[in-house]
């Protein structure tokens, strides 16, 4: 990227907070991300990744703080945010009852994308994600992976600056996560988009993230690249140790029985 | 197939919003009537009930010489009442669908586009309004079939279109309100039920306003359904008039979408929060 504009942060959050009345679900969060990356929230269930993409993603107010999304104010600005964004929910949600095509037309049209544009790109989305064969079929026949896909693609069928993707690859069998992460390395290298995502998954955000932000219980532990966070903790340390270290606890800690039940009912989806 | 972000080439970044907003009004409900035509069968259930009130109902209560139906058959003054029935079944369960489209977020997808929220309230009125035509379409078939004194006259059966279209809008938009307050499925379709009885039977659907007692009269004007009814009365049938006149009737309607898709688009974003 060599003009100006692409140097400035995509994303800067500055003490963005969210209460769920005595719960501090995002506390004093700082952030910065800049443009073309691709960030990771990392953090156990509960930890305030989906209530950050949410108030990112300006579904819901923040209780304190700011933030910019590609250069617009989140609560000022909202509707301007919402034409440079793209967002995949954590859970899935394509309409099961409607085909992969018209997933991707309706999603077209809400993004305001032209006529004249809409059926090339829906036709390059879906040969984009492997899905042409399947467009005409119901998505609830679409296996997880599948969907996810379609999702992503649905997603960057406006071109957004940032794309935000709440835990894309969780439930997917090994294969499916493969499928789902070299895409979204794809889209990525191809379109220069900021990518947003959260995971509990070391390994992925290992590989995939440019930099991470590991988050818990609402507070950022640690930031920096994958590389320089294992650095921080020992020269043989793992992301698995760095995230011992940082959050003082496993993985399966924290998050209470809401969010298992959340996370398994997505799982049950994507089945 | 990406091109640079920064460009968005094939955005309408100019056009006026009001293209937008009707645009986008018009692609909610194409998303409804796109699963509408996946699944059929579900017409066609539907088309029961109201089948067997005008037959069962309207046959036994057709006896009774002393309902004071005007210049037309109790069967005839039934029929509106019946089409107008069956739209209102299906619109008042409308935010089911909506907390179910929390559930999945699909609606978090809506929310986080550009569409404006009065928008996505006003293009789910309008799938409901698609859906009681189709409704809407099975009754009239039917209603020939039983010998209904119907009026094939163009206007009128536009008029008549117009006025389920609004009224499934109005009764869906209320659902929708309701949805965003009780949050959940389950209560929700309690609710639909605990509001389809009084909205019915507190309307002119099925006898004369002249009927009720007092008190009943006064909910019963201040019922949307009525005034649906009272306006496919006298668009419907041969001979039926509209005790309030057309022109209050869809003026009624009218305010009523409006003041719903008013609170609506204001509570609408809340399910997702
Ligand atoms: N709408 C809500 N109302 C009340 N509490 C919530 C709500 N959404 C999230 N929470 C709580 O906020 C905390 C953070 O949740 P979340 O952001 O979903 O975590 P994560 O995505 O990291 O698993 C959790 O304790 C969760 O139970
Ligand atoms: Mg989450």
């Amino acid at each position: 990227m060599s003009n100006g504009m692409s140097m400035a942060p995509a994303i800067d959050t500055t003490r963005l907070t969210r209460h769920f009345g005595a719960l501090v679900a995002v506390d004093a969060l700082t952030i910065a991300v800049p443009a073309s990356t691709i960030f990771g929230l990392l953090g156990p269930n509960g930890a305030g990744k989906s209530t950050t993409i949410k108030m990112l993603t300006t579904l819901l107010a923040p209780t304190s703080g700011s933030a910019h999304v590609a250069g617009a104010d989140i609560v000022r600005d909202a509707p301007r945010v919402r034409e440079r964004i793209g967002y995949v929910p954590q859970m899935l949600s394509a309409d099961g009852e409607l085909s992969g095509y018209e997933n991707l037309l309706i999603s077209a049209k809400l993004h305001h994308v032209v006529s004249a544009e809409r059926q090339t790109r829906i036709e390059q989305a879906l040969a984009f994600m492997g899905l042409t064969e399947a467009a005409s079929a119901l998505v609830r026949t679409y296996s997880g992976g599948m969907i996810r896909r379609l999702e992503i693609a649905q997603a960057m069928l406006h071109r957004p600056a940032v794309l935000f993707l709440d835990e894309p690859t969780v439930g997917l069998d090994p294969v499916a996560r493969r499928v789902v992460q070299d895409h979204i390395r794809e889209v990525r290298r191809e379109s220069g988009t900021t990518v947003v995502m959260t995971t509990h998954d070391m390994d992925e955000a290992d590989e995939l993230c440019d930099t991470l932000a590991i988050m818990h219980h609402g507070r950022v532990s640690a930031t920096g690249s994958p590389a320089s966070l294992k650095a921080t903790v020992g020269s043989e340390a793992t992301l698995d140790d760095v995230f011992i270290h940082f959050s003082g606890g496993t993985l399966d800690e924290g998050g209470g029985y809401r969010d298992v039940v959340r996370t398994r009912r997505t799982a049950r989806r994507l089945g | 197939m990406l091109s640079a972000p920064a460009a968005r080439p094939g955005v309408w970044a100019n056009a006026g919003a009001a293209a937008h907003f009707v645009g986008d009004t018009l692609t909610i409900a194409e998303a409804d009537w796109r699963k509408l035509r996946h699944d059929p069968v579900e017409l066609l259930v539907r088309a029961v009930q109201p089948a067997l009130w005008l037959v069962v109902f309207g046959q036994v209560f057709g006896r009774i010489r002393d309902i004071p139906t005007g210049a037309i058959s109790y069967r005839d003054f039934l029929t509106p009442g019946v089409l107008a029935q069956s739209g209102l079944f299906v619109a008042i369960f409308y935010g089911i669908s909506a907390i179910w489209e929390r559930d999945l977020g699909v609606l978090q997808k809506y929310m986080a586009s550009p569409v404006s929220r009065v928008a996505l309230v006003l293009g789910k009125g309008l799938s409901a309004g698609v859906r009681g035509v189709s409704q809407g379409v099975i009754v009239f078939l039917l209603s020939i079939f039983l010998r209904v004194d119907l009026r094939f006259e163009l206007g009128a059966m536009v008029g008549v279109l117009a006025a389920i279209v609004l009224a499934s809008a109005v009764f869906a938009t209320l659902s929708l309100i309701v949805s965003c307050l009780v949050k959940t499925r389950e209560r929700m379709m309690g609710i639909g039920q605990v509001l389809t009885m009084p909205l019915f039977f507190a309307s002119n659907a099925i006898y004369p306003v002249d009927l009720m007692p007092g008190w009943l009269r006064v909910i019963s004007a201040i019922n949307p359904l009525t005034y649906q009814v009272d306006a496919l009365r006298s668009l419907m049938i041969v001979g039926g008039t509209s005790v309030h006149g057309l022109g209050i009737d869809f003026a009624v309607l009218a305010g009523f979408l409006a003041l719903f898709v008013a609170i609506g688009s204001r509570l609408y974003p809340s399910l997702v929060a």
